[in-house]
This record gives structure tokens, C-alpha cells and sequence, in this order.
């Protein structure tokens, strides 16, 4: 060629060249993210709303929100979609998968993206208790989002009823068990019509038996996932209170208390005090049709809860474009306002201190004070109990309690059975 | 046609059937044989050879032992029942009684729903407290029983369900088989003057063999396959006691993501259906009396 | 059999067993319908003044994709029996009608299929279907039930019935194998393709456990996983919403029970299956 065509051509090809590097640069990153729905109410609804009020004010990203079902479809879901090398580029799992994530090297922490000083003060301002279950190693992998914890629902008016201050929850263990008795109610023939107290005992009966261990000094495991302390002897004592409300005092259930009846328990007046989720707040408003009250779960030698529910993670398979407008993302719906706003419709408990200190928050407690409880339990709540090989670690613990409130072991022997259970999966990790 | 084009006519017919069959069946049963060698992988690990360790460790764990024992139970359980109760069933239908028709539908229609539909349905009978169940035993004088949450209980609970979704399945095969029955015979039976018992005993059961042998292998399947319904109604517990076989499996493969030591269960699972279909098929076949 | 003259007694009490046994049986459906029909608060009351409401169904419909769900089931069941029929017959008659080496080895291993199902190779089809890279598709719900044993079993046996004069006169006017196949065998096998069609959609309609292995998503998941899912959130139970769901998913093949039961039964019967 003569040299003014290759001139001409090299001069086409560069303006070529330039027009699709300033294409791609205009092209939004995409950022498809998992979202799982644990709780009723319109989930999808707000966070296709959120979504699309962060792509106006952030042009450039495109924001893909995926229903992925319950906590525990996310999960399979997302290491599914790891496995087979098209992973979202962020989802919304569970904080105890935290460990899982890690081990099958799939997702990184968020320091690397945590570079200016508002950076690291937003990470400063959730809740200490959520941010347990996000950290481990020195490094954060998680982002509280949708967290929730346990309390106690209580019926007004069967404490009025039994001579009970409806004003008054029971604040120790002992006075919840003298409480039940007050409360529990029998007919002619000696059936139990109204139980005192109930605490679900199917599916994952350690997320609240961690409450009562919790309550008597000890949390389940150390922070780097690879050990439980299933048996030590405050887990133990925790154990024997609640086989005792059973048994001894017969102020509880017998047998398996199923998570997913309990609610209509407590509405159909079979029990008047319940422990589960904050999550239910809602469904409790909406179907208790008698005066209730939440209480922090009392206390034996301290408060004390388990967190529970969602994180935000970033996965690894995914380029430094997307990773920084994932993260944008995540710090603007976790900016005090919006938090408020997801706390105030779902029921979840506001991850930050300063979205409770919100106009809109303020004013929900002012017309709502149940919803505050959950917020001024977090001081003494702990994290979830999560280790590496986490589900069946758990299990180990879950069938031991099951096996104890059935009375098939002792609670020391079931509890000494799932420690070595436990001890003989997490060998590997340590 | 020559032999050699009906050959190869016969085989490009069976081809399609062939090949699924081959790829869903036949080559996963030999895959899992191999993949229960291995070890699972992890992200940083890769499966490696490790021989008869998941077998070691299958025998070494308590859960799989209750798992296969309530299995084993659970079978006993149901398959008798279910058989016997659709037998009557069918005999009832072919009667004659009054509102046959109804019968005939309130039978069936426990077939046509999906088992994790009525499983929560069953769910509210077996509630403590205010639960179907609960609330007829209590007007009868009874005390309170958590039917799901007491490890005695809960397998013959989920048991009834069972019961209760099969026999009108079975119901109809046997019905089919009565109605080609010839009359004739009862007709030369009570002439004869045997007893309707007799008749039964020594005519109408022997004649049914075949469709007991095809309902029994129905139900000896169904009850190492079906656990729709303990995904919702017990989960496994209380402590494993309503663990079956595959529900074990579905947890290890699926909720831990153990895929080896799945395979390693998956494998117990195949010897014993396979065990089954051998003394089915060679020892009760003997016995079948065919008109 | 009316050759036996019973006693009123005897007739008395059968018919009581028989309608006890009936209504125990339609129980839980009975009570499906009641909690669906009924508000949230008469779920456990079984009070006869309770008001009624269609509330639930309509709660029940916005809570989930049913809509999709459905879609999703009825091409599910179409597909694979569409697969099925076409397989089987094909199958059915080599081992019907040919003679060829290796036949009974062959007919052994399709019935080693009836005593080992897919649902109990969960862990391996599901490596493979991820392998075939089809996985969380309605394809990989059905692929693995196409090649039925059963059909294949049950058509064989109906074809083996069929007169040998008819295939002969077939070929005699010309015809070639398949369209001997599709003239003289299809048409006569009727009752069996009915029975085994019932069959194979109630089976495929209700089936839960690999569906909810192999689908992930809102657009391959079928009525029985998104019923599942829709009632396993964290707050608990509401029987009537779910009763709802219950209702509105298993509908439309309760109907069509309800109005071909006896050919239902017929075909059973005319199929031969014993």
C-alpha cells in the first residue's frame, strides 16, 4: 500500500478504535445480584424500587436483581452458579454462610474496596453484633443488611389475666418460669390448655437454644469457625433450664415445638409466651387479636440473643468495574435513610444506629414501641453460630438438642455426642 | 425381511429409548459407583481416589443406620397396609354398594393431588394443641400427643400419609383386574356352594397374584422414592427419626454438598432396590398363578 | 358379582366400612377447602357461620408467580409426554415384533429402569445435566423420565395382543414397518396409550423432589417447588393461604378427574393392566 492509504487506514482504525473504548466506557457495568425472601411483604416490590432509584442516580450501572427464594435455595443457587463459573457479582445470603463462601473461595472481602475515610466510617457504624457474623480473620466478608433477632412475644392479656403486670415481661430466667406457671392454664381433666411458654424446637432449634447459652455466659463458637463449645458446662445449664420448663416445671411443650406453627399457636391463645424472630413483628401485628408486648429475651447472668439473617457479599468471579459499582450499591441502600426505610416495611431490624435516630424511624418507634425492642436487645446480642462445614456442624447441635427435648439423651450426653460430632468435622480446618 | 435389516431396523427403533435410558439410568448407576471412590471436591482440592473410605465412614455413621432401619420400617408399614386397604377398596367398588361412584372418586382423588400439597394439609391434623387430630381426641376424652414431634410417633404419622396417598392408586389396578374377572366363576363357585370366603381365599386372591406382584413392586419403589413429605412436615427429625434413605441422601448431596459420600448412600440405595427386584422377580414370579 | 346372595346385614355393614373409609379419605381435602374458602382466623374454628372469601386466593396469587409456575408444569408434562409416546412405541414394538440378537439382554436393562428410577439418581443427573449444561431448564425436569420402562413394558405386552393376520395384511398391501406400526398397532393399543397418558401427566404434575434439585429459577420451576417455596418462609404457617395455593395448583388436574374418571377407570380396565 502507499503510504498515505496506510496513513488513512491507521487514522480510521484509531478513530475506530476510540469510538468503542468510549462506547465501552459509556456501556453500564451490570451488576445482577441474588436476593432472598424470608419474610412477608412485598420484598420484590422495594428492592426493584431500590433498584431503580440507584440506576437514576447512578447512570452508569445496571442494577439486576434476582428473586432466588429462601436463605437456603439463595445459597445453593449462588454455589451452583460459582461452580459453573456464572456467579452473580453480589447476593444477599445468609451471615453464617460466611465460612461456606470462603472455603469454596468464592467470594473476597470488602477491604480492598474500603479505601477513604467515609468508607471506613460507614463500616464503623453497624451494629458491632451484626458485623460478628461478617468478620472473620482480620478481614470483612459481609455487609449486614436484612438482620433480624430472637425475642419473646408475650399475651397481655393472659398475663392480666393470671394477676400478671401486662406492663412487665419476665426479665430472668426465673422469672419466666414463674411466669409459665401463672400462665399455665389446665382443665378438668388435667390437659393443658394454655401452654406458658413455648421456644420452636424443628428445623433449627440451635438458633434459639444459642439465646439461652448466650444468656448463660458462653456463644457457641470462637470467631474463626473452627471450634464449638457445644459442651461446656453454662451450655449445659442452658439446656437443663429448658429440659426443665418441659419436664420439671411443665410449663412448656412436650416433644418437637414446630418454628412454623408457633405464631398460630400464640394467636389461637395456646401459649401466651413465645420466643422467635423479630422478623414476624408484622404477622404478629396483623393476626394477634388480643394486646401483645415483645420483650428481650431475660436474663440468666446476661441478655443475650443470636443475630440472624442476611449479608451482602461480593463474589470473586466478577471484574474491578463491577466489584466498585456492587459496592456502591450496597453502601447506598445501607445509607441511614434507606436502612430505616427496609426496617420500618419488612420488620427487620435497622443494621446502623443512626437509621433508628431518622425522622421516619423516630416516628415508628413513637407509634410502634415493639419495633424498638429488637434495636435495644443488640447491645447483648451475639453472633450466629457459624463454623466452617457449617450445616452440618449445626446439625450435629440441632440433633442432640432434638434428641434431648425428646428425651432420648440426658442433655449432657446429647450435648457431649454433638461436640464430638462436631469436633470430628471441623479436624480439617484447623 | 433378512435378518440383518430387521437387526438393524430393531435397534435404530430403540435407539432414541436407548440412549436415555443409557445416559439417566444405566450410566449414572455406573458413574455413582465410581464417584463413590472419590473424595468430593472442594474449590481448592480436587477429587481424588480414596477407595472404600466413604464406605467406612458410612458404616460408622449412626444416622445412615437409623436412616436405612426407619426405611426398612417405614416399608413394612406401608406396604402391607396399602395393598390390603386397596384391595378392599377395589372388592367394595366392584360390589354394587350404593354411591359407588362417590366412593370410587373419594378413593382416587388422594392420587391426583401432589404429596407436597397435602402434606401441609396433614401437617394441621398431626398440630399439638388445636389440630384436626388434637381436636377429635379431645372430644373423646384424650389427652394431648405431638404426633410429629415425638421420635415414637413421627415415622408411623408420616406412615398414614403415605397410606392414605397410595391405596387408592393401587385401588384402581385391582379394580381393572376384578372387572375382567369372568362372573362365571362365582356363578360355579356358589353353585358349588362355597362360602364367599372360600371363594375369595381359594378363586379371586390367587387370580389377583399378577396385580398384587405389580402393585407390591409399585409400592416397594414408591416407598424408597417418595419423601415429599417429609421435606415439609419433619424435616428428618426429631433427631433423624423420620430420616429416610433419599431424604439422607438429598441432605448430604444437596444441603452440605458431600457429593462422594452421597454417592457412597446412593450406592446402598441401588443394592437394595436391586436386591428387591431379584426376589421379586425370581422367587414371588414362581408363585403367581396366571389363567 | 352378584352370584352370592349376602345377608342385609352384611350389606350393611360393608357399605358403612365403605363410606367411613370413603370420608376419611376426602378429609384433607374437605378441610383444604374449608381454610381456602374461609379468612385466616377460621382455619382451626370450625364454627358453620364462618364468613366466607375468596381473599386468600387472591393473596395466594400475588405472593408468587403462579401464573408461571403453571406455564411452566403444563409444558413440562406435554413435553415429556409427547417424548414418552413417541419413545415407547418406538421401543415397544422392536421388542413387540423384531427378532434380533441381544433382545432379551436389552429388555432386561430397560427393566432394570423400573426398579431404578431417576429420582433415586438425584446426585448423578444432576452432574450430568450440569456436564450437558441444561441445567434449572424445564428440558432437564423431563429428560430423564422419556425413556419409560414402563411404558415400554406396558405397550410391549399390548402389542404382543395384537393379531398377527393384521401385520401380515399390512405388509401384504405394502406397508413398511412404521407405517405398519402407525396403521395397525397404534390405533388397537388405544386403551394403553390412555391409561399410561394419565399416568405419566399425574406423575410428572406431582413430582417434587428432582424438579426442586435441578430448577433454580421462577421460569423452569413447576407448581410443586413453587408451592414449596411459596410456604416455607420464615413467619410460619398460614393454612389458608396456603390452602389457597394448594387449591388453585392442583385445580386443574382435580377437574379433569373429576370429569373423565370413568373413562379414567375404563381405560384402566381396557388397557389390561393387572
Amino acid at each position: 500500500m502507499s503510504w498515505f492509504a496506510k496513513a488513512g487506514a491507521c487514522l480510521v482504525a484509531g478513530m475506530l478504535a476510540m469510538v468503542a473504548v468510549a462506547a465501552s466506557a459509556q456501556a453500564p457495568v451490570e451488576v445482577p445480584f441474588f436476593y432472598p425472601v424470608a419474610v412477608g411483604g412485598p420484598i420484590t416490590k422495594i428492592i426493584d424500587a431500590f433498584a431503580a432509584d440507584f440506576e437514576k442516580e447512578n447512570p452508569g450501572i445496571k442494577l439486576r436483581p434476582i428473586y432466588s427464594g429462601s436463605y437456603q435455595e439463595s445459597i445453593a443457587k449462588a454455589l451452583t452458579a460459582v461452580k459453573s463459573g456464572d456467579p452473580p457479582v453480589t447476593s444477599i445470603l445468609l451471615s453464617t454462610d460466611m465460612f461456606t463462601l470462603i472455603d469454596e473461595d468464592a467470594i473476597v472481602p470488602f477491604d480492598d474496596l474500603i479505601k477513604t475515610a467515609d468508607d471506613k466510617a460507614w463500616l464503623k457504624s453497624f451494629y458491632p453484633a451484626f458485623m460478628e457474623n461478617s468478620q472473620t480473620g482480620g478481614k470483612t466478608w459481609g455487609i449486614p443488611f436484612q438482620r433480624s433477632t430472637v425475642v419473646l412475644y408475650y399475651n397481655k392479656d393472659a398475663f392480666k389475666e393470671a394477676g400478671l403486670d401486662p406492663n412487665h415481661p419476665p426479665a430472668t430466667w426465673t422469672e419466666m418460669r414463674e411466669y409459665a406457671q401463672k400462665l399455665t392454664k389446665r382443665d378438668a381433666s388435667g390437659n393443658v390448655t394454655q401452654w406458658g411458654v413455648q421456644i420452636p424446637s424443628s428445623g433449627f432449634p440451635y438458633w434459639l437454644f444459642q439465646g439461652l447459652a448466650i444468656e448463660a455466659g458462653v456463644n457457641l463458637m470462637n470467631q474463626a469457625g473452627t471450634e464449638v463449645y457445644y459442651d461446656k458446662p453454662q451450655v449445659v445449664e442452658a439446656l437443663q433450664y429448658w429440659l426443665d420448663l418441659v419436664n420439671k416445671y411443665k410449663v412448656h411443650p412436650p416433644g418437637i415445638v414446630e418454628w412454623g406453627t408457633t405464631p398460630k399457636d400464640f394467636f389461637e391463645r395456646k401459649v401466651a409466651m413465645m420466643w422467635t424472630t423479630t422478623g414476624n413483628l408484622t404477622n404478629v401485628k396483623n393476626n394477634a387479636k388480643f394486646d401483645f408486648g415483645v420483650a428481650m429475651l431475660p436474663a440468666d447472668k446476661q441478655r443475650g440473643s443470636p443475630t440472624g439473617g442476611g449479608n451482602f457479599y461480593i463474589f470473586k468471579k466478577s471484574t474491578p468495574a463491577q466489584r466498585e459499582a456492587a459496592f456502591k450499591f450496597i453502601k447506598w441502600v445501607t445509607a441511614p435513610e434507606r436502612a430505616a426505610r427496609w426496617g420500618i416495611d419488612t420488620g427487620y431490624v435497622a443494621v446502623r444506629a443512626d437509621a433508628w435516630n431518622t425522622e421516619a424511624m423516630k416516628k415508628y418507634v413513637a407509634g410502634f414501641p415493639a419495633a424498638a425492642v429488637a434495636r435495644d436487645q443488640l447491645p447483648y446480642a451475639k453472633a450466629e453460630l457459624s463454623t466452617h462445614d457449617n450445616q452440618r456442624v449445626t446439625k450435629a447441635l440441632n440433633d442432640g438438642l432434638q434428641a434431648a427435648l425428646t428425651g432420648t439423651k440426658s442433655a449432657s450426653q446429647a450435648l457431649k455426642d454433638a461436640q464430638r460430632e462436631a469436633d470430628r468435622l471441623l479436624r480439617s480446618y484447623k | 425381511m433378512t435378518r440383518t435389516r430387521e437387526w438393524v431396523y430393531a435397534w435404530l427403533l430403540l435407539l432414541p429409548a436407548a440412549t436415555l435410558l443409557a445416559l439417566f439410568t444405566h450410566y449414572p448407576a455406573i458413574a455413582n459407583l465410581w464417584h463413590s471412590f472419590l473424595s468430593t471436591p472442594k474449590a481448592a482440592r480436587p477429587a481424588k481416589f480414596i477407595g472404600l473410605e466413604n464406605y467406612r465412614a458410612l458404616a460408622d455413621d449412626p444416622i445412615f443406620w437409623q436412616a436405612l432401619t426407619n426405611n426398612l420400617w417405614y416399608a413394612l408399614g406401608t406396604i402391607p397396609l396399602s395393598i390390603g386397604i386397596a384391595l378392599a377398596m377395589a372388592l367394595w367398588v366392584n360390589r354394587r354398594l350404593p354411591g359407588r361412584g362417590f366412593l370410587r372418586l373419594a378413593y382416587f382423588t388422594p392420587t391426583v393431588l401432589p404429596m407436597i400439597a397435602v402434606a401441609n394439609i396433614w401437617l394441621f391434623f398431626y398440630t399439638p394443641g388445636y389440630g384436626l387430630l388434637e381436636q377429635i381426641t379431645h372430644a373423646l376424652g384424650f389427652g394431648s400427643h405431638n404426633w410429629l414431634g415425638s421420635p415414637s410417633t413421627a415415622l408411623p404419622a408420616l406412615m398414614v400419609v403415605t397410606i392414605w396417598k397410595e391405596s387408592g392408586f393401587f385401588m384402581i389396578f385391582y379394580l381393572a383386574a376384578l372387572q375382567s374377572m369372568s362372573p362365571h366363576l362365582a356363578e360355579a363357585a356358589a353353585i358349588e356352594g362355597a362360602s364367599r370366603a372360600y371363594f375369595f381365599r381359594r378363586v379371586t386372591f390367587p387370580l389377583l397374584m399378577p396385580t398384587t406382584l405389580f402393585v407390591l413392586v409399585n409400592a416397594v419403589i414408591n416407598a424408597f422414592r417418595l419423601v415429599d413429605h417429609i421435606v415439609v412436615m419433619t424435616r428428618g427429625g426429631p433427631d433423624n427419626a423420620t430420616s429416610l434413605l433419599l431424604y439422607y441422601i438429598y441432605e448430604i448431596g444437596f444441603r452440605f454438598w458431600d457429593s462422594s459420600y452421597a454417592a457412597a448412600l446412593t450406592m446402598v440405595l441401588l443394592v437394595l432396590l436391586g436386591a428387591v427386584a431379584l426376589f421379586q422377580f425370581f422367587f414371588l414370579e414362581r408363585r403367581t398363578h396366571y389363567q | 358379582m352378584n352370584a352370592y346372595a349376602i345377608s342385609p346385614l352384611a350389606r350393611g355393614l360393608e357399605t358403612f366400612g365403605a363410606w367411613a373409609l370413603g370420608l376419611l379419605w376426602l378429609l384433607p381435602l374437605a378441610y383444604a377447602f374449608w381454610t381456602a374458602f374461609h379468612p385466616s382466623a377460621y382455619s382451626t374454628n370450625f364454627t358453620l357461620t364462618a364468613p366466607l372469601t375468596l381473599a386468600n386466593f387472591v393473596k395466594a396469587w400475588q405472593a408468587a408467580p403462579f401464573a408461571r409456575y403453571f406455564v411452566n408444569t403444563v409444558i413440562l408434562v406435554t413435553m415429556v409426554l409427547a417424548a414418552q409416546l413417541v419413545l415407547v412405541t418406538l421401543a415397544a414394538y422392536a421388542f413387540a415384533r423384531f427378532d434380533f440378537p441381544g433382545r432379551n439382554v436389552a429388555f432386561a436393562l430397560v427393566l432394570v429402569q423400573l426398579m431404578v428410577m431417576p429420582d433415586v439418581l438425584i446426585v448423578e443427573n444432576y452432574r450430568t445435566m450440569t456436564q450437558l449444561g441444561i441445567k434449572d431448564t424445564i428440558l432437564s425436569i423431563g429428560l430423564p423420565y422419556m425413556a419409560s420402562a414402563f411404558g415400554i413394558f406396558l405397550l410391549r405386552q399390548t402389542f404382543k395382543t395384537v393379531p398377527r393376520e393384521l401385520d401380515e395384511a399390512a405388509r401384504v398391501e405394502g406397508c413398511s414397518p412404521l407405517q405398519t406400526l402407525w396403521k395397525v398397532y397404534v390405533p388397537l393399543a388405544k386403551p394403553t396409550y390412555i391409561a399410561y397418558a394419565l399416568v405419566s401427566i399425574s406423575y410428572h404434575w406431582n413430582n417434587f423432589l428432582w424438579p426442586l434439585i435441578i430448577t433454580n429459577s421462577v421460569e423452569s420451576r413447576p407448581v410443586t417447588v413453587g408451592l414449596q417455596v411459596f410456604s416455607a418462609t420464615d413467619q410460619g404457617i398460614d393454612w389458608s393461604i396456603i390452602s389457597a395455593a394448594t387449591l388453585m395448583t392442583t385445580g386443574p388436574l382435580l377437574i379433569a378427574f373429576l370429569l373423565f374418571q370413568r373413562q379414567f377407570v375404563q381405560s384402566f380396565i381396557r388397557a389390561g393392566i393387572r
